[in-house]
């Protein structure tokens, strides 16, 4: 029945969508292609974070198309992943990365996290304000005050399981996850501490998500670093 | 000592006592056909001899091996997994250094014909020239002059991964003397220009028996040719070509057969895994006639009551379950509860994108492997021009256990009027460990 309740579901957002190449095809009839992605990240791509994958529902529909192309072309090392977009063509993953982001199903409530209060205070910190001395901008600059991304193509932070984050932030600083250049993000990744990323990880973890939240509708007016990949 | 190991070491003898003819063979100096000099000032080729080049390439899939995964089309690098060791894939881009810029046709029709490199070195096998050393000069050379016309791409080879002694000169030389003579297409006087034209793209071109056709221990052709074969790196099963009940296209129109050429996806049957690559990267690029060619020589080799391919093992009898098997109660009742959704109680449901499971082959064949890794790990169909948006189907390995999936294959192999071997947990847990990803990129390896 799961088909049924995203066709109600998925229907008013997608009728804001550019139609796709060829025939438009209805939010019933993608949802039917696209439960190889809905098995694993749950109905309507909502995965919450109780196990390890992440969310993509409501991710802004830039950022998913740059990570189906990274998964096809080796800039991403998750083989599963690779081996469901494989020779996928641009067209088709840019219709998938828009039905995603059109789904907006509602977060469920944040992890519980062990974390002590200093750790918690260190990753507020280096979420909301970064830390000058180290060249680290505050996430909030470019991942939006709401921390739900910026359209067209950077990802929200909240709603992720910590294990999830953990590991991105490790695969960055490994170079098994790479983005377009300049990758902003690996050379952050690279100027963390391992204490770093369990306190920002662990306090964003631990965020509710408001009602009706949604990514900010433009990037902001000025990027800390350069990042490749944002074009629309 | 087994069957298989004494064999071996009767080969291996017999390799190493002519292998001193094979040595003065190798050693006798075989200079470039071009002399070391860059080509150049050669007049530009004709337009329509390059199109005919491009579409050669593409019949002939060289971009499937030779572009590595998010890398330049034909800059090579590719690492193509053999039992014998990693081979990467060589750079056919126009750099004079590091891809084909130097070569010239007489080289390019050397390498396809003979199997030997510019320098005269033998080629290792994995590149099939055992297959394409059949191919006219004219279309060599249409393919020389195309791939020449690529911007170059300077991407240095990297050296093959063989184990010893694969690694060594000698041994290809050896191998060559055991298996390969170079040879031309001789067409068919009997047969009409359709069939021949067929046969071309399958035997030639196409390289179709570079999977479908069995191995030996070293690596050579084994048994029927076409009769189905186990690619245990990639842990899939190229099914037989002869088989109504594998791959072979006895029951099938014409048309059918064209339309499953050309997007790997028709009523009865869908192309996954390696052979979806075939048909994304080669086939649906393939003009009508010729897939209709290639639909008349696939006919000719459908033998209805072949069997299935051969089983090693002479003597040994294949096992059918019992209706009452658990396995296969089992299996029904996970079908019912994880499959029966999207593919009907009874196997009946399909969509343009998917053909119904009762009576389809994939549960038929001789191997369960491709059923199996279907289970395993899903998986679109073939994104092709005429069918760009292909269904995918959940992977079931995160949520099924070994037994599990065993039993719904068990099953599948035995409801709806098939009977098939039982599928042990041991083979689905085998296939966990075959990475997904055939052609991992560089952050991969």
């Amino acid at each position: 029945m799961v088909p049924c309740a995203l066709l109600l579901i998925a229907l008013p957002a997608l009728a804001l969508e550019r139609p796709g190449p060829g025939t438009a095809l209805s939010a019933d009839e993608l949802s039917r292609r696209f439960s190889a992605c809905t098995s694993c990240h749950g109905p309507q791509g909502r995965a919450s974070p109780e196990g390890y994958l992440p969310r993509i529902a409501g991710k802004p529909a830039g950022y998913l198309f740059n990570q189906l192309r990274h998964f096809r072309d080796g800039r991403r090392a998750v083989p599963v992943m690779t081996w469901m977009v494989d020779r996928l063509p641009d067209a088709y993953l840019l219709e998938m990365a828009q039905y995603f982001a059109a789904q907006h199903p509602p977060y469920p409530r944040p992890q519980t996290v062990t974390l002590d209060a200093a750790a918690r205070e260190r990753g507020r910190l280096l979420v909301m304000t970064g830390d000058a001395s180290r060249s680290l901008p505050a996430c909030t600059a470019c991942h939006g005050n709401a921390m739900l991304g910026a359209q067209p193509a950077i990802p929200g932070l909240l709603g992720l399981p910590q294990d999830h984050l953990n590991a991105q932030l490790g695969a960055w600083r490994e170079g098994v996850r790479n983005a377009v250049a300049p990758d902003c993000m690996a050379t952050i990744a690279k100027r963390l501490a391992p204490q770093d990323i369990a306190a920002i990880t662990g306090w964003l973890a631990s965020q509710p998500v408001p009602a009706g939240a949604r990514a900010a509708a433009a990037l902001p007016a000025e990027m800390p670093l350069e990042c490749g990949g944002l074009a629309p | 000592m087994s069957r298989s190991a004494r064999r071996f070491g009767i080969v291996v003898l017999a390799l190493l006592a002519i292998g001193v003819i094979a040595l003065m063979m190798s050693m006798r100096a075989r200079p470039p056909a071009s002399g070391m000099a860059p080509v150049a000032g050669l007049p530009q080729p004709a337009a329509e001899v390059l199109a005919r080049g491009a579409y050669l390439a593409l019949a002939g899939n060289c971009a499937g091996c030779h572009t590595a995964r998010g890398g330049a089309p034909y800059g090579g690098g590719r690492p193509i997994a053999t039992p014998f060791g990693t081979v990467y894939t060589s750079n056919l881009t126009a750099d004079i250094e590091t891809g084909l810029g130097a070569w010239s046709a007489d080289d390019f029709w050397r390498a396809m014909h003979e199997g030997r490199s510019r320098d005269g070195r033998a080629l290792t096998p994995a590149f099939p020239y055992t297959e394409y050393t059949r191919i006219t000069r004219a279309d060599a050379d249409a393919i020389h002059a195309w791939l020449r016309s690529l911007p170059p791409v300077r991407a240095p080879n990297r050296p093959n991964g063989l184990r010893f002694p694969w690694n060594q000169p000698l041994m290809t030389e050896l191998w060559r003397l055991v298996y390969f003579r170079p040879a031309s297409f001789v067409p068919d006087g009997a047969r009409d220009a359709a069939f021949n034209r067929g046969a071309y793209l399958v035997e030639v071109l196409g390289h179709c028996g570079a999977c479908h056709t069995a191995r030996d221990s070293l690596g050579g052709p084994d048994g029927v040719a076409f009769a189905g074969a186990e690619l245990a790196q990639l842990g899939w099963y190229a099914a037989s070509l002869l088989s109504d009940s594998e791959a072979a296209v006895g029951r099938w129109t014409p048309d059918e057969t064209v339309e499953w050429l050309a997007t790997g996806i028709n009523r009865h049957a869908i192309a996954a895994g390696p052979m979806a690559a075939v048909v994304t990267g080669s086939l649906q690029h393939l003009e009508r006639d010729d897939l209709q060619s290639m639909a008349v020589y696939l006919q000719s080799m459908a033998r209805p009551d072949s069997g299935g391919p051969r089983v090693r093992g002479l003597g040994r009898k294949l096992v059918l379950p019992s209706a009452g098997d658990p396995m296969l109660t089992g299996g029904e009742r996970l079908y019912a509860k994880h499959c029966a959704e999207c593919h009907g109680e009874r196997g009946e449901l399909a969509e343009p994108g998917y053909p119904p499971l009762a009576g389809n082959r994939l549960f038929a064949m001789h191997s369960p492997v491709n059923a199996i890794r279907a289970v395993l790990h899903g998986g679109f169909a073939p994104a092709t021009n005429a069918k760009p948006r292909p269904y995918g189907m959940p992977p079931f390995g995160p949520q099924l256990d070994d037994r599990e999936i065993a039993a719904i294959v068990s099953w599948l192999r035995n409801t709806w009027g098939q009977r098939g071997t039982r599928v042990e947990a041991r083979q689905v847990n085998a296939l966990r460990s075959v990475p997904v990803d055939d052609s991992p990129g560089p952050v991969s390896q």
